[in-house]
């Protein structure tokens, strides 16, 4: 926090934005549901809640993408309809996207150029950014070529192009979900300059931490609806998320790893595997063990290689060698995912859709997606639906699927119900390893819990848990080691007790060597013996 | 405005509610389009629909006319429903007709039992090696299938012409493009029930046609040779996920609708035809993709659709007759139910939502307010 909290009243000025009884809906989904909402000039306002919860369709409709279908806006007073992005940057608004739009093979001056209006030489404007850099700490290079930029450095690029329109209101969407820990302080100390400056900043996020230490006030939504204003500093973490979800949230505590060393059952030894595009990160000699009983958790910026790795570890694409990958001790590097499956290993991928399920199927259907090959539902190349239906009703059931109807196509499920099948579909089979990328990934926090739960009680139960996530929080309540994945390479795991996110943020962000990384903690790395 | 909102289900009714209306559709277009052409609407849907299969003999007909689009349909349902898409039936056609012939001509002389089993597997051979050039282009160098076994099928119309001038040429057929006739042997005899006696032209191979579409239907429902050509063409990640080659699919399917469009070559040759001559499909193999379609990739709805679109052949023929309508117009009617079909899939996927500009807003604040 920037000097002492204030408390949440409406200050006595004209707010600087005032929406009041927005709706906005998409068929029969409102999307926006009576939502009311203020921000005052140089405040740093978080908006708040689930994925779904109507978040970016609101900020969408104060940058003029979408229309509310009704309620009012006000800017400084004044009732307007913002009918355009152009508009709304003309009054003063601005946004910085989630995802970017910088054309890679520019320089940051030229990307900029082609955003503003007018024909402002690059000499000048390049002069400008650099002006802007040191006033505001950004270090932004304006010569510097897009595609040599780190992702944090990106997102500055988009800042100023943002502030070089001089404006009132910066919206920034989730801006820290491609950021480390470090290049989140930076970020945030930039925008705290900026609100000292009279900028107001709209901050959307659902992560409670950042939140709280940020901004002032944070209104939550959630389905659609606001459901109050509060003092970001005044609530704890588990407060908001209960706001946020509606309800109680419960807490999970990860038990201590047996200081014993148990049996290795997955362990990958000198992976590399050369990019098959020409945006794939290579991998380049990975090794790292997981033991019964432990989750180890996989840390890094989304981007280095994580999906390389998962197909890698399931066997869509298979390499060559020996004894690359094994389970229990048994060579697995020449086998597919189903034979894989054979030998006790369970796999959740990243993507929900069209990877993990079909969308267009039944749940019986993929429950048999992953099954088929382990006997019980197939006899003589027939699938036996009743024993399928009947696995995916068992699923749903001890994994708290919520279905709309008996044996739902998997489109028909929520995001976070399908996530809980897809985890409860692999976990159901007591397999020896378990591999996730992204558990809860898009998830709600109920479900989250849900899934981080039913991972540590299948470890406890005596299997082992690889958990590829580039969520540091998760990583850091359920993992009992982390390693670190960044450009292909993976770092000596750590026991995550024993080390801190600034180090693992660091390891993110490729600022350490990574072999060297065990040093900086004293924490000792569990497999360099 | 009008937007279009997947749908997350499609309930069966609506599939067969669109399929109706497309085909309405389709005679609603027709009959505007005879109506254009100076005759008669009515008479010429008559002509076209009912007069064909006005008589006993004729429904019969209609069978042995459907025989060929419902065995290939049968296995084209399969490619399709991989995302693979063999355009190539009629040249995997040709290729059965020339691998039975060649069985039938030169290897006679086997057991009289054995030779329509032999042909029928050297049928089925025949589309299959045929559809393995695309297959294996497609797998190993990434080629496109459809360009790949539709051109082929132009080589394979000029080899069968080249052999029945050539090399296969019946010496006594006095210059006539044809080759000997097949042994006895080597015939599909017609259906001859004790009691019942011939049903006109009917012939076994129709009868071998509906069983092989309730196999079909089996395997692709029931199988996992089917749930993993299903998977492969809905979500080809989560199949390769599951531990499915997509190479192997991709062959597998052009195996598959291959062989049934080389066994429809067989069975047309063997029971109507008799003997090879440049000619023997008059595009089965193109029609049958329409077949395929409008039973919605269901091997068991391929039995109707197959029926329906014999229809509007044997239709064309009557209309010619008896009005002089030009046959062509047959293939006007296809391509117009082709499109409808297509379209109505639009709304099987979709659901079509209509708003005045503003509407909205005024409902939604109506809503407001009440609140």
């Amino acid at each position: 926090m920037n000097g002492s909290p204030s408390p949440p009243e409406p200050a006595l000025s004209t707010p600087l934005l005032a929406a009041s009884g927005i709706f906005k809906h998409f068929g029969d989904f409102t999307a926006n549901d009576d939502v009311s909402f203020q921000i005052e000039e140089g405040e740093i306002h978080a908006l708040l809640g689930e994925n779904g919860a109507g978040k970016s369709t609101f900020v969408k409709m104060v940058y003029g993408l979408l229309q509310p279908d009704a309620g009012s806006l006000e800017w400084r007073g004044e009732q307007i309809a913002i009918r355009s992005p152009q508009h709304a940057r003309d009054l003063g608004i601005g946004m910085v996207f989630q995802h970017f739009s910088l054309f890679q093979a520019l320089t940051v001056a030229e990307n900029i150029a082609l955003a503003l209006p007018g024909d402002e030489s690059l000499e000048d404007l390049a002069a400008r950014v650099r002006q802007m850099s040191t006033d505001y700490g950004i270090g932004v290079d304006p010569d510097a070529r897009i595609h040599n930029l780190s992702v944090g450095e990106q997102q500055r690029v988009e800042i100023v192009r943002c502030l070089l329109q001089d404006p009132s209101l910066l919206i920034m969407d989730e801006p820290t979900s491609v950021l480390t820990p470090q290049e989140t302080t930076q970020l945030f100390e930039v925008l705290r300059r900026f609100s000292e400056n009279g900028v107001a900043i709209l901050f959307i996020s659902h992560k409670l931490e950042e939140i709280r230490s940020l901004t002032r006030r944070a209104t939550v939504l959630r389905r659609g609806r606001n459901v109050g204003t509060v003092d970001s500093a005044s609530k704890s973490s588990k407060q908001l998320a209960e706001m946020m979800v509606g309800g109680s949230v419960g807490d999970i505590d990860r038990q201590a790893r047996p200081d014993s060393e148990p049996d290795i059952l997955f362990e990958v030894r000198g992976l590399d595997r050369p990019p098959t595009t020409a945006f794939a990160t290579p991998l380049r000699g990975l090794s790292f063990a997981a033991r019964a009983g432990e989750i180890l958790g996989i840390a890094g910026i989304a981007g280095n290689g994580q999906d390389e790795l998962m197909e890698a570890l399931t066997g869509e694409w298979t390499g060559r060698g020996r004894d690359v990958i094994r389970i229990d001790g048994r060579d697995v590097t020449a086998d597919g995912p189903a034979r894989r499956r054979q030998c006790g290993i369970g796999f959740v991928p990243e993507e929900r859709n069209g990877h993990a399920a079909v969308p267009g199927m039944t749940l019986a259907d993929n429950a048999l997606l992953t099954s088929h090959s382990l006997g019980g539902t197939v006899g003589r190349g027939v699938i036996d639906s009743a024993a399928c239906r009947e696995m995916a009703a068992a699923v749903s059931r001890d994994f708290d699927v919520r279905l709309p109807q008996d044996n739902p196509m998997a489109s028909a499920l929520s995001g976070g119900n399908l996530q809980k099948f897809v985890v409860g579909r692999e976990i159901s089979k007591r397999p020896k390893v378990f591999i996730v990328s992204q558990p809860t990934w898009g998830v709600d926090v109920g479900a989250a819990l849900f899934i981080r739960r039913a991972m540590l009680e299948l470890a406890e139960a005596g299997s082992a848990v690889v958990m590829i996530s580039q969520d540091l929080e998760e990583i850091f309540a359920i993992s009992h080691r982390v390693a670190v994945l960044h450009d292909g390479v993976i770092s000596t795991p750590m026991v995550t007790a024993e080390v801190t996110a600034e180090t693992v943020g660091l390891l993110m962000g490729g600022s350490m060597p990574l072999d060297g990384a065990p040093d900086m903690d004293k924490g000792e790395a569990g497999d360099t013996a | 405005m009008i937007n279009l909102v997947p749908r997350k289900e499609i309930p069966l009714r609506l599939t067969l509610m669109t399929t109706g209306i497309a085909v309405a559709l389709t005679l609603v277009a027709g009959a505007g389009i005879f109506a254009i052409l100076g005759y008669d609407p009515l008479a010429a849907l008559y002509q076209f629909f009912i007069a064909p299969v006005s008589r006993g003999y004729q429904i019969a007909d209609l069978f042995v006319k459907a025989c060929p689009l419902i065995i290939i349909a049968s296995g084209l349902v399969f490619s399709y429903r991989a995302n693979v898409w063999n355009i190539g039936a009629e040249g995997q056609m040709i290729f059965g007709a020339l691998f039975s012939g060649y069985v039938a001509l030169y290897w006679g002389g086997m057991p009289a039992p054995l030779l329509l089993p032999v042909m029928i597997l050297a049928g089925m051979l025949g589309g299959l090696v045929w559809a393995m050039i695309p297959a294996i282009l497609k797998t190993r160098f990434n080629t496109n299938e459809i360009l790949v076994s539709l051109m082929l099928t132009y080589v394979a119309a000029l080899f069968i012409d080249w052999t029945v001038r050539g090399p296969w040429r019946d010496p006594m057929s006095f210059g006539f493009p044809l080759t000997p006739m097949y042994p006895d042997a080597g015939l599909i005899s017609k259906v001859d029930l004790p009691g019942v006696g011939r049903l006109a032209q009917l012939h076994w191979g129709v009868v071998g046609a509906l069983l092989l579409a309730v196999v079909a239907w089996f395997v692709l429902r029931h199988t996992m040779v089917g749930f993993q050509v299903k998977v492969m063409g809905d979500a080809p990640r989560a199949g390769r996920f599951a531990g499915f080659r997509p190479a192997l699919v991709t062959i597998l399917v052009l195996s598959i609708s291959g062989g049934a469009a080389g066994l429809a070559g067989m069975v047309e040759v063997s029971a109507n035809i008799g003997q090879l001559q440049p000619n023997i499909s008059f595009g089965y193999g193109f029609t049958a993709i329409i077949v395929a379609f409008l039973a919605r990739l269901n091997p068991m709805a391929v039995i109707i659709a197959g029926l329906v679109v014999a229809l509007a052949e044997m239709g064309g023929d009557a209309a010619q007759i008896a009005m002089g309508i030009p046959k062509v117009v047959t293939g006007v009617f296809k391509g117009i139910l082709l499109f409808m079909l297509l379209a109505g899939e639009t709304f099987n996927r979709y659901h079509v939502e209509f708003r005045l500009p503003g509407a909205a807003a005024r409902a939604a604040a109506k809503e407001g307010s009440g609140a």
